[in-house]
């Protein structure tokens, strides 16, 4: 962990974000710092993914203030691509580019965004595959391989950006049950290493063992937020308490 | 009756001499209206009201009458007006090939920009937002993601619009041209025998799209090499 004098990488004030009458998120304050692995969970339409795709502006955020690592996040800003290209993001789909392969699905920002040439690129994204444990798999289309596959190239093809933050948006949603494990065995290591995470997922046992302090969210707020140990243990809203008795019974 | 086949095959190498205007024809308003198409459809799908509008206007009226018309209306109606007669576009108007050309043209991208608009739509937005959390441009984002598949989800659609345009030349016969069917309608006027002549004209445009079917099939599969089959 860093010393607490340092700004936080993430922060939010006051974020306020509707979809029409719904309002998604409410008052939401959260503040990140560097090396942090936070873990968000909260029942389907608490506001989850909505908060994190707020940090990169997938979403825009009615009202608050929003810094990701000293840059205020405003209309007017110009500069919303180099914030995003500073922000990496895992989704539940994957979204990989189906037309290319999985080198060039690695390599493709990074010759666009950081202007490398190509080979220097090929070097960065193969290190990555390697990382993510398939570079026997490079030359082949997402279309080839299988969910834990495509979703391990997916968090190559941010880690290539070399960003300071990583968000996951559900990593492990959409995988079949035996690729599970795969794809959080990655991201544990990633955690291990000292990455900024922040991960909305219900794997409640990845939660406890690798996150700093879990945000339970409800009806587009942060119910609570604690470390692991007490949030599973002593938790204090009866919201919390409901929440966590529907997802451990099974 | 008897079908008389010395007169289909002394016709056929006839009507091939035909062959080379409905390609020019077909090759120019294809590559014209490609080119229309693309910036009407950058126009549609620009956001911006005042240039997606009149796309779709533009699109609401070629789409929504006969192409017959637009071209009795360039060639026969533009020509009753005196200052277009004195414009410089009377140097495209007096012809009848270029007439039929600009009229293939228009009507062509007026579908192609909509077939294009169907690609694009179907392109899903989950790839945009990678796109965008990896911190690629609008313009790379276009170019690099959307584009590429795009072209290969409007494809098939985009065979069959070509294949249309192909028979609509022979509308071009109606303005005096000779055209493939130009030519036949020219050899039925000598022989009186329009069952051979238009018989072995269709044979030619059926042996023409059974070859740009075969082409667009390749490319079709080209561009879907990464899709598992």
């Amino acid at each position: 962990m860093t010393a607490n004098n340092q700004e936080p990488i993430i922060i939010l004030k006051d974020v306020c974000k509707s979809f029409g009458d719904f309002q998604a998120l409410h008052n939401i304050n959260l503040e990140v710092n560097k090396g942090e692995r936070i873990v968000v969970c909260g029942p389907s339409g608490s506001g989850k993914s909505t908060m994190i795709r707020c940090i990169n502006r997938l979403e825009e955020h009615d009202s608050g203030t929003i810094i990701v690592s000293g840059r205020k996040l405003t209309d007017t800003m110009k500069d919303i691509d180099a914030v995003r290209s500073e922000v990496g993001m895992v989704f539940q789909n994957f979204n990989l580019f189906p037309h290319l392969t999985v080198v060039k699905n690695l390599i493709l920002a990074l010759k666009l965004v950081r202007k490398m040439k190509k080979a220097q690129a090929h070097e960065i994204g193969m290190g990555f595959l390697k990382r993510v444990r398939i570079p026997e798999q490079a030359d082949k289309y997402p279309s080839q391989l299988s969910g834990g596959q495509q979703q391990r190239v997916a968090i190559a093809r941010a880690l290539c950006m070399n960003p300071e933050v990583m968000l996951f948006d559900e990593p492990t949603s959409a995988l079949d049950p035996e690729m599970i494990s795969e794809v959080l065995d990655v991201m544990i290591d990633l955690a291990n290493d000292g990455l900024t995470m922040i991960c909305v997922t219900h794997e409640m046992g990845f939660a406890r063992s690798v996150a700093d302090s879990i945000v339970f969210m409800d009806h587009g707020e942060i119910v609570e937020m604690k470390p692991p140990k007490e949030f599973f243990e002593n938790p204090e809203s009866d919201r919390t308490k409901l929440f966590l008795s529907q997802i451990l019974t099974h | 009756m008897n079908l008389e086949f010395d007169l289909i095959l002394e016709s056929i190498p006839r009507m091939l001499t035909g062959i080379g205007v409905t390609l020019q024809l077909l090759v120019l308003a294809a590559v014209l209206g490609l080119v229309l198409g693309v910036i009407l459809l950058l126009m549609r799908i620009s956001g911006r009201r005042y240039l997606s509008f009149p796309a779709f206007i533009y699109a609401y009226f070629f789409r929504g009458t006969p192409i017959l018309v637009q071209i009795f209306v360039i060639y026969h109606g533009f020509p009753q007006f005196e200052f277009i007669r004195d414009s410089v576009f009377w140097v495209i108007l007096r012809e009848p090939f270029s007439c039929a050309t600009l009229a293939l043209t228009l009507n062509s991208a007026a579908y192609v920009s909509e077939i294009l608009r169907g690609g694009y739509l179907g392109v899903e937005r989950g790839l945009h937002e990678a796109g965008m959390a990896l911190g690629l441009k609008k313009h790379h984002r276009f170019f690099y993601v959307t584009t590429p598949i795009a072209i290969r989800l409007a494809i098939p659609a985009y065979s069959n619009e070509f294949i249309s345009m192909l028979k609509a030349t022979s509308l071009a016969s109606t303005i005096t041209l000779l055209d493939m069917t130009g030519v036949a309608r020219t050899i039925v006027a000598q022989t009186f025998a329009p069952y051979e002549i238009f018989i072995s004209t269709a044979v030619i445009y059926l042996v023409i799209t059974t070859i740009f079917q075969r082409g667009f099939g390749m490319f079709e599969k080209r561009m879907s090499r990464y899709i598992r089959q």
